[in-house]
This record gives structure tokens, sequence and C-alpha cells, in this order.
């Protein structure tokens, strides 16, 4: 008998042993859903650590208003088939309600409002554990960040001095106003995340797969046009064939010509990739510190 | 290949376009016989730990860069910074140095997780930095690894670090030690050099808790061994680092002897479908638990019999480390987490009173006697006093100070601690998740120390 696991199925084990170490050392946690393959893989993950009972957490979605129409159509379809309660965190409401301000220019971005919107989400749940589906090879401020990470009572994290994590001991315990984040696929890659999701069959919205879509070209990042995109002059709208590496803002996440209508030939695609999946997303372009500076405010 | 690149000659001429859809199809077609391979691939951790000069940065870089784990724009990233900062070549560092902090003053301050993979293996790196104080970082590091790469530069041998992370690794129970003389080429690739180091190591690592040394003769810089064989050094008969790393037996390294189950959270749907069910969820800490098993609970010591193991893909025959599962047995007892499901012939130990090795994190506040602390071992919590500190280890020197006894952080002692209710434990050295623990300040729930049980 051979008692080996392959390693999608030990990150697998790793990741529900963690989300379980949520439900059970926090009163009021929340997974945060973004629509993206990550937190879709978080949310399988979720119903797997908890079978046959129910996730026993709600769901958060910070929404931008610049969302794909399929990333929502899926979202919706997805807690209802989970009977999962959702709560959304709008940005269009903050900023008609002055919490927040929207930037102006052609390459206006919401995306650094979402922070403002979840920590006031957080507080207004009360919730002291918001999981996440962030991954330690996305970008290197995220390679040094812990499955779980505090925050502050202002939701700050300081990198400098994390509690160290060892073994499978988690230290979730806090002060009155503080709370963590939790990062339970943190030990994945984007290629194991596919090669998982494939291996199991999971459902994704079909943004993930080659269609054909109008676009524009800005920076050689390729958006996605639609209401949002403030056009420059000159900006023409081209019919490509492409899909999205990664879902988020629409105004912000390129993305790749491709003619990988499935989820083997995403594999094959990922695997011959140069280009890390960020390297699409224009918030991350903005210093090469950008993503800590965010995440030290508070930012997922 | 650069997939924006070619997305944009895409729009300008046809002939990019070919080239990647034919690239697309070649490899779905290596891809198509059988299983594909992803599904056979075996995940290790090892940790690294060396200071600036020693060609760590160099040697990680190198296997990132080797199995194509860097991508260009990561690349390109780090060579603008390293033109803005004067270097005239590209500094690997600034892949994993990604903190402001570390930037601007050059150093590592944080374990930085890097991950690459190779057709047979996907490896987690747990990249430490080794300044003298950041010991816990090493200790961080090494507490989940499979494999302990140790670099020595060939033309200064053994060093007080090596003797750190060394020690570290043995303490931690890393059980695999890969040894890598570095730098060969600035000995002239030197059989002899590499023969005195391998001496100088074992003599030293013999008062070492370490089996399984490995020793391999590199350049992390020409590559000499790293992937490829080096043609420079003919009388090195042993393999790459590459082919250590993918084929060392890393089958044995989980405990699946001792039957260990830690209940981590207790399953009820209370749904009509699922009326009476009652399952516990947790990690398979140790042996092999299979349905039918007679198994007792601690601390209750009633026993019964597993009914049934439970996943969500459906009821599985047999579960091992280091699965995560729910246990449902044939009797209705009242178990809630912090619990342990073993097996009635093979207890662990179950005491109040614990000998423990314990590294001090904290930098504020040093270790008390009589002090304190709330302890976090498997999933149970509870307190405990430390009611004796035998002695401090010099960990250079592995001498034992019974004079000194004032624990700062990097510091390592042996304690003695009393816990408010028994713990179930195994000794560290005889299963690393049943042998370890936490210390965490009462006032501020800081880490305050990682525990090994002796």
């Amino acid at each position: 008998m051979n008692y080996r696991l392959n390693h999608l199925k030990e990150l697998e084990a790793e990741s529900i042993f963690v989300i379980r170490e949520v439900a059970a050392q926090f009163e009021n946690p929340v997974l945060m859903f973004s629509g993206g393959k990550d937190s879709i893989l978080m949310t399988y993950l979720a119903s797997k650590a908890f079978y046959p009972a129910r996730i026993p957490f709600p769901f958060l979605h910070i929404d931008t208003g610049h969302n794909f129409p399929e990333a929502i159509k899926f979202r919706d379809e997805l807690m209802a088939k989970l009977g999962a309660k959702l709560i959304v965190g709008s940005v269009d409401e903050a900023i008609k309600t002055g919490m927040v301000v929207e930037e102006k220019g052609f390459n206006a971005s919401r995306n650094g409002l979402q922070t403002a919107v979840l920590l006031d989400e957080l507080e207004k749940g009360k919730f002291d554990a918001a999981l996440g589906g962030a991954r330690r090879d996305e970008e290197k401020a995220r390679a040094k960040e812990r499955f779980f990470s505090h925050r502050d009572e202002f939701g700050q994290w300081a990198p400098k001095n994390q509690r160290p994590e060892l073994w499978n001991l988690f230290n979730g315990k806090k002060l009155m106003g503080e709370h963590f984040r939790v990062f339970p696929i943190s030990n994945w890659t984007e290629l194991d995340v596919w090669q998982y999701l494939a291996m199991e069959e999971v459902p994704l919205p079909m943004l993930y797969t080659a269609h054909t879509r109008d676009v524009v070209i800005r920076d050689s990042i390729i958006l996605a046009d639609s209401d949002y995109l403030n056009k420059k002059p000159g900006e023409e709208v081209k019919n490509m064939q492409i899909r999205f590496r990664t879902i988020g803002d629409m105004t912000c996440t390129g993305a790749v010509v491709s003619e990988a209508d499935t989820l083997e030939k995403i594999i094959v695609e990922i695997e011959t990739t140069r280009h890390t999946e960020r390297g699409g997303r224009s918030d991350d372009k903005r210093s090469e510190t950008s993503m800590e500076d965010r995440k030290k405010k508070g930012y997922f | 290949m650069i997939l924006h690149v070619f997305s944009l000659n895409f729009l300008n001429g046809e002939k990019s376009k070919t080239i990647y859809i034919e690239q697309i199809k070649i490899m779905i077609d290596k891809n198509k016989n059988g299983i594909p391979d992803y599904q056979e691939k075996e995940l290790l951790r090892f940790t690294t730990a060396g200071s600036v000069d020693d060609g760590k940065s160099t040697l990680i870089g190198r296997l990132l860069y080797d199995s194509k784990s860097i991508f260009e724009d990561q690349y390109e990233m780090i060579k603008k910074s390293s033109e803005k900062r004067g270097e005239s070549e590209v500094n690997l560092a600034l892949l994993t140095d990604g903190l402001k902090a570390e930037m601007e003053q050059g150093i590592t301050i944080d374990v930085a997780y890097r991950y690459f993979s190779t057709p047979k293996r996907k490896f987690i790196i747990a990249d430490c930095p080794g300044h003298i104080q950041y010991t816990r970082n090493m200790v961080t590091g090494a507490s989940t690894s499979n494999v302990a790469l140790i670099l020595i530069d060939a033309r200064k041998g053994i060093s007080e670090q090596t003797r750190r992370h060394s020690f570290i690794s043995s303490l931690l129970k890393i059980p695999h030690l890969l040894v890598c003389v570095n730098k060969m080429d600035l000995v002239d690739y030197s059989e002899e050099v590499f023969e005195k180091i391998k001496d100088e190591f074992s003599q030293f690592s013999s008062k070492l808790d370490v089996t399984d040394i490995h020793f391999i003769a590199i350049s992390a810089l020409k590559g000499d061994n790293v992937v490829k064989k080096s043609e420079n050094m003919p009388w090195y008969d042993g393999t790459t680092l590459m082919y250590y790393l993918e084929n060392v037996h890393i089958g044995s390294d989980h405990n699946f002897i001792d039957n260990r189950f830690p209940v981590q959270y207790v399953i009820r749907p209370n749904t009509d479908e699922f009326h009476d069910y009652r399952g516990y969820g947790g990690r398979v800490a140790g042996g092999i638990m299979k349905k039918g098993d007679e198994v007792m609970v601690l601390p209750s010591g009633f026993t019964s019999k597993i009914k049934k193991i439970d996943t969500y893909d459906g009821e599985i025959e047999v579960a091992h480390p280091p699965m995560a599962v729910t246990v449902l047995l044939e009797d209705e007892i009242d178990i809630s987490r912090g619990d342990m499901i073993v097996r009635e012939n093979n207890k662990p130990e179950v005491s109040q009173d614990l000998e423990v090795m314990v590294c001090w994190f904290n930098e504020s506040k040093p270790l008390r006697e009589r002090g304190k602390y709330t302890i976090l071992h498997t999933t149970k919590e509870a307190r405990c006093v430390v009611k004796e500190i035998r002695y401090k280890l010099d960990i250079n020197t592995l001498h034992r100070d019974t004079e000194d006894l004032n624990v700062k952080m990097n510091d390592i002692a042996r304690v003695v601690i009393r816990t408010t209710s028994p713990l179930f434990y195994d000794p560290y050295r005889k299963n690393r998740v049943t042998g370890s623990l936490l210390f965490v300040d009462e006032a501020t729930n800081e880490t305050m120390a990682a525990g090994m049980i002796i």
C-alpha cells in the first residue's frame, strides 16, 4: 500500500485544515468572494471542509461597480446553489455617500477604493476573520504573508512584525477590534489552481476560457471594452479572441489572446506562458511596492 | 515566449499566430497519454538559509530560472531595479526581497516562500534570512520542511552559520540534510577542498541528531551540478542537486505507525437528510486509520469503533497523514475540539508535566521563570507555568549554559512546564505534529516561542 498524496491533494488537505481552523477559532468569520477562480476554489474547498454541513459563514463581495456581468451571474447562481448568505459592499454607494472619492483620468481605477469599503463592511458585520484567496506566488509582498495574518484595529498589516507561523499551529488570538485575514491557499501556485480545478471538474465562469470580445489595447494591456472604460482619443475597439487569467475590476483586468477553450488547454497555456498572471493588472504596476503599500492599509 | 508580445504581433502579422497555435498543439499531444503527469507529482518542502554573499540567492534564482518559474515580467522588474540601484548584474535576491525595508537595507527580514515545479515534484522553498538575529525565521522555515539545504562557501569552509543552520535543522527534525559545497569554481573544482569540508562537517554533525546527510559539490553561478552534471568535476560521482531534490525518498517522513487524530472541528449538519450525523473533522497526525478500527478517545478514555471515514468525495476505507477527513464513530460519545482519537494499545503520553526545548521569538519580553503562558498544542489549548529553566544552549558550540538563564529572542533553552490540563503528546522526534507547541503571551496574544517536547 502506498500512503502518498499527490501535490494537489496535499495542498487541498492543508487548505481544508486552515478553513476548519477558522471556523473553530473565530466567532464570526466571512469569506471574501471576488468572483475570480481563486475565490471559487476557496468556496469549493470550504464546501469540502464542512461537508455534509453547510459552510458556516457568509460571503462578502466588494463590488467596484465595474464587474463583468458574467462574473455576477456566476456569483449569484453559486450562492443560490450553496444556500449561502451574500453580503455586497458597494463602491458605488461609498462614492455616493462621500466615504471615498472616485479617481479621475483615463487610468482611473476603483481598486484602491475597495480597501475603505472592505474595512467598513468588516466593521459593520463585526467580522473577526476574513478568508481570502490570495496566494504567495502572486506578488512578492504576498510571498511573506502568513496563513493567519493579524490586522490591528485599523485593519493595517505590519509586515515587519508578523507572528511566526510554525507547523500546523495557527495563533488566531486577538484583542477586541482586531481581526485576521486568513489565506488558506497561500501555498498554491496559479498552475496548481488550474490543475486542481481541472482534476475536480469545478465549474467556472466562461470568462476564463477563450471567447471573442470587444477590447481596447492600452499600454500593451488588453482591456475589455465597457461603459466604465474611459477611452482615449484614437483608441480603437477591436474584436479579438481572448480569455482572462484573473477576473477583477473590468477597467484594470487585462486579457490575453488565447485559443484555450478548455481547462486542459488553459493548463498547457499556463505551462508555456512567460508572464505572471498579475502582469496584466495595471493596479500592481503603479510602483514596485504598490501591493505592499495597499496591504499595509488594509487591502486584501 | 511572451504572450503579450505574441498577442500584439498577432495583430500585425500572421506569422506569430501560427507559432503560437503550433506550440499549444504540440503540447496537448504530448499530454494526451493516460493520466496527466501533474496528478502524479509529490510535494517537497525545503528550507535554505544563508547570508548575502554565500550564493543562496543565486542558487534559488537558478533553480527558479532553470525550472522556468521566473516569468519574463518578474525578470524585467528586478532587472530594472538592479539597474536603478547601480548594480552591474541582475540581482536575483530582489525576487525574494519584496518588502520596502528589505529593499532599502539590502537584507532579507522575513521568511519568503518560493515555488517551482518539475515534472516529478512541486517544491516549496522556505527561504530564510541568515543573519544571526533571525534564528526565529530559520526555525519557522524548518518546522514544515522535508529537506534542509545547507550552503557552504568552498573558499571559507564551515562557518558559524553553517553550524547554526545544521543544528536548527536537527533540532526541528528535518528528515534530510543536504549539504551543498558552493562556489567550487573559485577553488579550481578541487576534490581535496570538497573532501576536507565533507570530513569536517561529518565530524561536527556526529554531535547532531541527524541520520540522513548528503553532500553535493556545486557552483550555483556557473551551474555545475545544479541541474546539469558538471564537466569540471570528473571526480565527483554523486548526483546533481536537482536530481537529489526530485528523488530523495520522502514517503516515510510522516509517522505512519502511531494512530493520532486530533479532533479539530465537530461537523453536525442538523438537516433532515443528515439528522444524526456527528462527524469529527481533523487531519491525521499519525498512523493509518481504517474503517472498523477499535479506537479510544482521549481524555475521556471511552472506546468505540470507526463507523465511517467521510470526505466530500465520498466514503474512504483508509486515512493517513496528512489527509484532512471526517471520522464517525459507532457510539455516541461526547467529543469536542482538542480531544484525540487513538488506539487503545498505542496511546500517546498523557501528562501535565513536560520537558520542552524552546526557541524564544519575542523581542521585547524574555522568557520568565514562573511565567504563565497560553499553550497551543495540536488542536488543544491550555495554560502553562514555566517551572524551571534547565539550561540555555549555545547553538554555535552546543554548550549547555546553566549559569546565564536569561532567555531572550533567538535563544534556545530547555525548560520544564506544568500545564492546566493534561496534553496528549509524543516526543517531538517521534512525531512533529503531536510533539510541537507554541507559547502565546496572555496579555498581547503574540506568539512568544516554539516548543519541542522531549
